[in-house]
């Protein structure tokens, strides 16, 4: 019985997690990929007004590596991809991203030579907002959504974080 | 003016140092990139690259109708997208021969000159969160939110508006605009007495703005500029006043033009420029209030625009500078040609001769400045 | 005097202008591709011309106005075929298949000319314009980016919008909007 509190879902594991789960959850620091006019709104929900630090996502984390949370907002073109991709591969684990706005999600109005269209098909999404662009509400319910997955998330008992959120 | 040192050192061995900003830089405005080659903090040369926001919006044109394309305008320059909207209407309306009734055209004014003011209020936040000074930054923008609100509440969109129709505007000004402006005026003109007393006297921004990427007058119009860059350069140069459209001629407003072409020019240009959209919003309030109420929104125009075959170029100045069209039609449902003319597209080009000789630190300065909006950039 | 007169005068001597049109008050000119530096550098220095700005310079591809009308669905298709041909050759040869347009711009008295040149399919060279106007320098990269029409003597010419090994010229009427499946490779190892 001892042995089973270390092991696996044991309950040294889980309530470890659950503590840092509760230290990941007000804590979102988001790396602000604004690429079109989505970014725009990503700079209102940012700034005061609606003032997106409320909810932990205080700091914007320009690069990559101590990021928790990809905000891609705007269009991802095919000239871009690799250096998206590249963002995305920087970010350490557990990362999680947010496709904000139709381009992103879908390619939106541009079925074109040179958009891709969605970033799903580069990098496994966690959350779509729909909307072009959406406003700034969607964005914040959004950061709410991750920050209720992350409740859920097993950073130890399971290995990858991102294998958890595509597949569920 | 400009203290930069001269590089010396390593001129002779030729130890530069190549250095990548963008296109995922914070300082970038999300798509641009430049290859610098740098000799300590000075650039020797820069090398601009562009089109990671390339969408295909010209080809995507060419497979949507005449109509269908107005939302796609939108989302080139989506700091203001109002301007944009016009300029594309304005266009097809030329190759149509269709005259906008009057009340329509002030309605476009009114709107035109609240993106103005949003589009400077962003370029100029921009501007002071690049070079370190946040708290504009939170000033303008709160006051662009109820400029968006209006926006809001008239289009029913906050940021792609799709103002107007081909041939006028499709609704009148609600009737409480009048209450919402009137509320709307005070809080601009304190948002900028408060961003200018943070600013325009700050000892470190003037440091960091005067006299960096002066250019002069002759090299500005040789590189096609236009709008506020062009005038902080010195020439008296402004499409409403020039080659007046949608009633401009009966405004009276002041252009305001700078001297040596630096950051800081461009910046107090911007800063009167929304003063003075502030006055011509009031004057063709006034205006608007005399119409009739009953007055025609909309030309006659059919329900499925087919322009007679023909090439026209049709321009308005937008925030950035002139915003062209030029529209081929072949008589079909569909043009057959759209061109967008994007100011800072021709502005950008200009930036290795702007920045070269300058630090590092400035070329942040100087391309906040330009308001360099990668989609309509890129298109 | 009216713009047209005058583009005539400083123009005509020189049998520089091929064709003129005037649609909804835009006058635009045609002249010939050979000389489409001395004709610009001749409409700005020409004192009561005075084109000093140049606006915008763009490719237009007109495969499609080239192309012999759709006939009515009645007829089959071989009757189709045979009756494009006939009017292919009644019709001669077709005009070339790409324009450039030059938007030139006066700043004394503000008004506005656009000059043509075509281009043939076979020989998509023209006169670089950056010695007249620096301005004409992105634009062009991007003409023979969309379009693959060569400007010759141009300081940098090479892509602008797509990446550099992009096979194809997206704005030409025979390209698909939504591509011909072209992938950006991911260049580094991870």
């Amino acid at each position: 019985m001892a042995i089973d509190a270390y092991n696996g879902g044991g309950w040294i594991a889980t309530k470890l997690e659950w503590l840092i789960n509760w230290g990941r959850k007000r804590s979102p620091w988001p790396l602000p990929y604004g690429t079109a006019c989505c970014g725009i709104e990503m700079m209102c929900a940012l700034a005061a007004g609606y003032d997106m630090a409320r909810f932990g996502a205080e700091r914007p984390s320009f690069s990559p590596r101590q990021a928790d949370v990809l905000i891609q907002a705007g269009t991802i073109t095919l000239k871009m991809a690799p250096a998206f991709k590249r963002i995305y591969d920087q970010m350490a684990e557990p990362r999680c991203v947010i496709s904000m706005g139709a381009c992103a999600c879908s390619g939106g109005v541009f079925r074109t030579y040179s958009t891709l269209q969605g970033i799903d098909k580069l990098v496994p999404v966690d959350i779509y907002i729909p909307g072009c662009p959406p406003r700034p509400e969607a964005l914040l319910q959004a950061l709410l959504m991750f920050i209720e997955k992350t409740e859920k998330s097993q950073p130890i008992t399971r290995k990858k974080h991102s294998d958890l959120l595509v597949g569920t | 003016m400009n203290q930069n040192p001269t590089p010396q050192t390593s001129h002779d061995t030729g130890d530069y140092v190549t250095v990548n900003i963008g296109p995922s830089h914070p300082a970038m405005h999300g798509t641009l990139r430049v290859v610098a080659l740098t000799d300590g903090e000075s650039l020797i040369k820069v090398d601009p690259e562009i089109g990671y926001l390339h969408r295909g919006v010209e080809k995507l044109g060419e497979s949507l109708t005449y109509h269908q394309f107005i939302p796609i305008t939108d989302r080139l320059n989506y700091c203001s997208a109002i301007p944009n909207n016009v300029a594309y209407e304005m266009a097809v309306e030329k190759l149509m021969g269709v005259e906008v009734p009057e009340k329509a055209q002030l309605i476009r004014v009114i709107m035109m000159e609240l993106a103005r003011i949003a589009d400077h209020q962003v370029c100029i936040g921009i501007l002071g969160v690049d070079l370190g000074a946040f708290t504009p930054f939170f000033y303008l923008i709160i006051q662009r939110e109820e400029i968006y609100e209006i926006f809001e509440w008239f289009n029913g969109a906050r940021l792609t508006n799709t103002f107007g129709r081909i041939g006028g505007v499709d609704a009148d000004l609600p009737d409480d605009f009048e209450q919402r402006w009137e509320e709307l005026k005070p809080g601009v003109r304190k948002a900028n007495d408060e961003t200018e007393k943070l600013l325009t006297h700050n000892r470190i921004w003037m440091d960091r703005t005067i006299g960096i990427s002066a250019f002069s007058a002759e090299d500005a119009l040789n590189w096609g500029f236009t709008g506020p860059c062009l005038r902080a350069c010195g020439v008296k140069r402004d499409l409403r006043i020039d080659e007046p459209y949608c009633m401009y001629d009966k405004f009276k407003f002041k252009v305001p033009v700078g001297k040596n072409g630096d950051v800081f020019d461009r910046y107090i240009v911007r800063m009167i420029e929304m003063e003075e959209s502030l006055k011509i919003i009031d004057q063709a309030y006034k205006l608007y209030k005399e119409m009739p109420a009953d007055a025609p929104l909309m030309a006659r125009v059919p329900k499925v625009i087919k322009p007679p075959a023909g090439e026209v170029y049709s321009a308005l100045e937008s925030p950035n500078g002139e915003l062209g069209f030029f529209v081929k039609s072949d008589g079909s449902a569909k043009p057959y040609r759209i061109r967008i003319r994007p100011p800072c597209y021709m502005i950008y080009q200009a930036f290795p001769e702007l920045v070269e000789g300058e630090l590092i630190a400035d070329l942040v300065a100087c391309l906040s400045s330009l308001n360099v909006i990668a989609g309509e950039l890129d298109r | 005097m009216d713009l047209k007169k005058r583009v005539e005068q400083c123009l005509g001597p020189n049998n520089f202008v091929v064709a003129m049109i005037e649609c909804q008050g835009d006058l635009s000119v045609e002249v010939p591709k050979r000389s489409v530096v001395d004709v610009m550098r001749l409409l700005r220095d020409t004192p009561d011309l005075g084109f000093n700005f140049l606006s915008d310079l763009l490719g237009v591809d007109n495969l499609d106005l080239n192309k012999p009308k759709k006939k009515p669905k009645k007829k089959t298709e071989e009757g189709e075929g045979a009756e494009t041909e006939e009017e292919l050759k009644e019709k001669g040869p077709l005009p070339p298949r790409y324009e450039i347009v030059y938007l030139l711009l006066c700043l004394e008295r503000n008004e506005r000319l656009q000059v043509k040149v075509r281009v043939e399919e076979n020989d998509m060279e023209v006169d670089t314009l950056t010695p007249v106007w620096k301005a004409a320098d992105w634009p062009e990269r991007e003409v023979f980016d969309m379009f693959g029409i060569r400007f010759k003597g141009h300081p940098n010419l090479k892509r602008l919008l797509m990446w550099d090994d992009f096979p194809a010229y997206p704005l030409r009427k025979d390209y698909p909007l939504e591509g011909q499946g072209e992938e950006r490779h991911l260049i580094y190892d991870d």
